[in-house]
């Protein structure tokens, strides 16, 4: 208690003498009358200021932009390569642009500080000027929105048909991944069916969906397209892969897809990086409650070996679940349950003509 | 021309009659004011109340990112149960922090207390108008946005806490209590005061803009405006035009919340069961809120480039470079950002060709935006350039308008801001050109007219010391976050440590976080000088910086009513600044040509 009531005392002290100089300060500069002056030694101060100030924060810039590892590591997805080039193009465009724009203003405030005896150079407007810098960022935003619309249509673009599926729902507050199995197929859903059992609310009736498998981490193959078919069953949540620069929300009622091609193994990576312990993450990136900052799942990118052999061991998910399934499936299906299989890597890993997936998706993969 | 002429007659009879008449009660005289005046303090004190209160906020969420971990229990007589007993900051209160800080900000602070307070002080003032052409709704708007504070206020202070679903407030996770604790009553307290706010701002904006049609006095043209009024002006006009949409996404969202409806929500299963609500589209509230939401970040820009505008000419002893251009960009600004507000959702799951329209509408708005700068920068050129606080901070704010305002660019390249949406990226650059550019405006007009609003000066040495902190401060704050958002930082986050990828940093955002309370600090400087000044401050000069526009012409202390005479006519623009052959170095508008013979350019004379 006696501590910070000395604290109190310190500080009230110090604010004592700030006021105090304050005053003395407003005092001296009424009986020098420098305020009947129009402009005095603060001029030229705040001026050599912003000088001191613009060098300084150039230097820091500079040397923090080029001295430091800051960034993300290089893309390990296809387009990721695109998007970060256009990013930086543009960025140096920015910074060009962000220096020589601030070159001109410090200069000008330097050069031009009040002097009685000058007048200010009456120069209201200057047609050719104004049309030049108008024009000029005009055919640079033309460049870059050429570029944008080039990359954005490339990504966008239909997935490949040799792509495979994996489906990824967002719920408060994690991850669940499905696969579509052997017959690269996923099984139908339907928010209704959902309970603690059944968390993806599998129609247990569709028989796509009976090998459908639900692993803890996402393993995907280096060098094949890879379509996340995203959904949310409870808010907003947005599927955020930083290494791969794929972003896309989770929607409830509206199913999102986004392809990417990841290009390096998590091997590779790890390598490249000089870190043992490093993991591919999946983050969420739409603000989704509580643990909106704790959503993480591990993504594995393997050689397509290692990835096959994985599947291989992957169990179905009505198969971990055989006991909820028979005694949930409508009694003319029990039946036809066969045991239900582990996957086979050889199957098709796209089916030709996809029926049951959800075809409401606002991005038209078509 | 005629018929305004005889209007503004009648009115100023009127306005004599009236004030020889009957001396008003203290309380409609200061607290139930008709007087714009008042008015505009009034939003004035309200929007420094509720900056506090943001400011504030953002240190404490600012602690808990620079510091994870750290034991709080010193906050614990303020924060209470909010607080555990180990002393960490409950991530539900986390998240009430950023959306109320975000809402304070944008809303209560940029919008009510920037143009609240400017448009109402200024319009009439440089206009010559006597006052608001309706003074009732004027006075009826701030006591609509009190109500609307009051409401906002008491939210913060209930079990479950205030909205915690960021301040652009999406659905499902807005409209459903058992997602988050503030979507409860917090939630229907923050769409309660914020369809007031919307109230406030609508009768506030119909009279700016009839007022600056109507009630202009003789002579003053469009093409005379000051462009503080032109900002002013579009100002209103987006404002109206706006803010509807959100007040009927508010309702929409009001309803499912309470009446069951499905505007915003599907398919939804939460706490193990699944609603009822089928078909609606949370993408939809998107759309609606950022119809608003876009048109929003301009108005609360487009005031602080008026006031610059304004505040640069005057001190660079200059005209503004290129009146007309500054007003053309400003009607493009105004129009473009009606047509670019899918920039917020590239990554919403929208059609991507969409994405690719909004692209290239939101890359022409660049192309106003970059003149605006270069006329500010072309008027500094060959000026003699007078440093007061105000011209600090307008200067200060062309630096945060150029730096945030680049970035821009390349968020609003779709294929780009895949990897930089919703990142801390997005954080530094709105910050920046919105923020921190705002909020210097809102400074700058601070010190330009505090003389006139309280016929005393601020010290100006003070004025000095809190620009430099302040102005390295932000830079100190916001520039580091675009680091982190290079490094995939999301936004919104309680805490880092739960992803390998986002450990590092942790040392930049403890710089972050201490260069924020710096900058906070600093803020008293400003305070204590605002306050002083008011009963203390040396007495102002009927025209301390020598300006041009009409508001100094009325007496030092201006009755209701501006101007104990008739209302001065005008004859020119307000740049004349340094005109070659004048005596001195301003001609204000109310002086004919016939008394500025040795000035006058070819073809200025005064109308006959
Ligand atoms: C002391 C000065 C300020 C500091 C240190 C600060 C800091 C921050 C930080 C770090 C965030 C991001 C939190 C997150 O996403 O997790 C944030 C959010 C935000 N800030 Fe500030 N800020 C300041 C002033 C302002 C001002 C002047 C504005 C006015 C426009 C503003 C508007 C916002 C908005 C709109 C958000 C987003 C809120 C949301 O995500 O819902 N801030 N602030
Ligand atoms: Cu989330
Ligand atoms: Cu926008």
């Amino acid at each position: 208690m006696s501590q910070s009531l000395e604290i109190g005392i310190a500080v009230v002290l110090i604010l004592a003498i700030l006021v105090l100089i304050f005053r003395i300060q407003a005092l001296v500069s009424v009986m020098r009358g420098s305020y009947r002056k129009r402009a005095g030694l603060s001029n030229k101060v705040n001026a050599i200021l912003f000088v001191v100030f613009a060098l300084v924060g150039f230097g820091t810039f500079f040397w923090f932009s080029f001295g430091t590892e800051y960034h993300l590591p290089v893309s390990s997805s296809e387009h990721g390569i695109h998007t970060d080039f256009m990013f930086w193009l543009t960025m140096a465009i920015l910074v060009i642009a962000f220096v020589i724009t601030h070159i001109f203003m410090i200069s000008f405030i330097y050069k031009y500080q009040f002097d009685e005896n000058r007048k200010a150079y009456f120069y209201p407007e200057n047609h050719k000027l104004e049309f030049v810098w108008t024009i000029i960022p005009a055919i640079v935003m033309v460049v870059l929105v050429y570029y944008g619309y080039r990359t954005w249509n490339d990504i966008f673009k239909m997935a490949p048909a040799d792509r495979m599926e994996i489906e990824v729902m967002g719920q408060q507050f994690n991850w669940l991944v499905r696969y579509p199995g052997a017959d690269g197929k996923l099984g139908s859903h339907s928010y209704k069916k959902i309970s603690p059992d059944n968390q993806f609310g599998l129609i247990l009736e569709d028989q796509t969906g009976w090998d459908d498998f639900a692993p803890r981490e996402i393993h995907i193959p280096k060098g094949k397209p890879v379509l996340l078919r995203i959904r949310a069953r409870d808010v907003l949540h947005s599927v955020y892969l930083p290494h791969f620069r794929v972003k896309m929300d989770a929607v409830p009622g509206m199913p999102t897809t986004f392809w990417f091609t990841p290009i390096q193994t998590t091997a590779e990576k790890r390598e490249e990086l000089g870190n043992p312990n490093f993991n591919f993450e999946l983050a969420c990136a739409e603000l989704c409650g509580r643990g909106h900052f704790s959503m993480r799942y591990i993504l594995v990118v393997d050689e397509p070996e290692n990835y096959k052999k994985w599947v291989a061991e992957q169990k179905a998910w009505a198969e971990v679940n055989r006991e909820y399934v028979v005694k949930t499936i409508k009694p003319e299906y029990k039946d036809k349950l066969p045991e239900i299989k582990v996957a086979t890597p050889d199957a098709p890993t796209v089916a030709p003509a996809d029926t049951t997936t959800p075809k409401a998706t606002a991005l038209n993969i078509k | 021309m005629s018929s305004t002429d005889i209007h503004l007659h009648q009115h100023t009879a009127h306005g004599h009659a009236h004030d020889e008449h009957h001396e008003l009660p203290w309380i409609r005289k200061y607290v139930f004011s008709e007087d714009h005046k008042i008015i505009a303090k009034q939003y004035l004190f309200t929007g420094i109340f509720w900056a506090l209160i943001g400011g504030a906020f953002s240190l404490i969420f600012r602690l808990q990112l620079g510091f994870p971990g750290a034991n709080l229990s010193w906050l614990k007589p303020v924060l209470h149960g909010w607080i555990d007993n180990g002393g960490k900051l409950d991530p539900d209160f986390y998240l009430a922090l950023v959306t109320m800080h975000g809402t304070i900000m944008v809303f209560f602070v940029l919008t009510a207390g920037l143009s609240g307070t400017f448009s109402n002080f200024l319009i009439p003032l440089q206009v010559g108008a006597r006052d608001m052409a309706s003074g009732f709704l004027n006075m009826l708007s701030y006591w609509f946005f009190f109500i609307s504070s009051v409401i906002m206020l008491w939210s913060l202070f209930i079990s479950t806490g205030p909205a915690a679903g960021g301040w652009t407030v999406y659905p499902p996770l807005s409209a459903l209590p058992q997602a988050l604790l503030g979507s409860g009553a917090g939630m229907t307290m923050w769409l309660v005061s914020m369809a007031l706010f919307i109230v406030a701002l609508l009768l506030g904006g119909i009279n700016y803009i009839t007022t600056v049609i109507n009630l202009r006095t003789y002579g003053m043209t469009f093409t005379r405006l000051p462009l503080t009024i032109w900002a002013f002006f579009l100002t209103a006009i987006i404002g109206l035009l706006s803010f509807p949409v959100l007040f009927s996404a508010s309702l929409l969202l009001i309803f499912d919340r309470s009446f069951g409806t499905s505007f915003f929500l599907s398919d939804i299963w939460i706490d193990g069961a699944p609603l009822a609500h089928e078909g609606g589209s949370p993408v939809l509230f998107q759309h609606l809120f950022w119809f608003l939401g876009h048109p929003e970040v301009y108005i609360v820009l487009i005031p602080a480039l008026g006031i610059t505008s304004e505040i640069i000419a005057t001190n660079s002893r200059k005209p503004i470079f290129g009146y007309k251009a500054m007003i053309v960009s400003m009607l493009a600004i105004t129009f473009l950002s009606f047509i670019v507000w899918a920039h917020h959702m590239f990554v919403t799951g929208m059609n991507p060709f969409l994405g690719s329209i909004f692209m290239i509408l939101t890359l022409i708005i660049a192309v106003p935006s970059a003149v605006k700068a270069f006329n500010y920068i072309t008027t500094m050129w060959r000026g003699n350039l007078i440093f007061t606080p105000a011209m600090m901070f307008s200067i200060g704010l062309v630096s945060f308008f150029i730096s945030g305002g680049l970035t821009g660019i390349v968020l609003g390249n779709s294929a780009a801001d895949i990897q930089l949406h919703d990142t801390y990226f997005v954080v530094a650059h709105f910050h920046l050109v919105m923020g921190s550019a705002s909020f210097f405006g809102m400074l700058a007009g601070v010190y330009h007219w505090f003389p006139k609003m309280f016929g005393r000066m601020m010290d100006e040495k003070l004025g000095y010391v809190h620009f430099w902190c302040t102005f390295v401060g932000i830079y100190f704050v916001f520039f580091p976050l675009h680091y982190i958002g290079l490094a995939g930082f999301p936004r919104r986050y309680y805490q880092f440590t739960n992803f390998d990828a986002f450990q590092t940093f942790g040392d930049l955002n403890m710089f972050v976080s201490i260069a924020a309370i710096f900058t906070f600090a600093a803020q008293m400087l400003f305070l204590f000088n605002f306050f002083w000044s008011i009963f203390k401050g040396r007495v102002a000069p009927a025209n301390p910086w020598r300006s041009n526009t009409l508001e100094w012409t009325t007496p030092l202390h201006p009755e209701h009513g501006n101007w104990p005479g008739e209302i001065p006519h005008v004859y020119r623009w307000p740049y004349d600044y340094s005109k070659p052959g004048a005596a001195e170095d301003f001609i204000p508008q109310h002086i004919p040509y016939s008394q500025t013979p040795s000035s006058n350019l070819p073809g200025e004379k005064d109308p006959d």
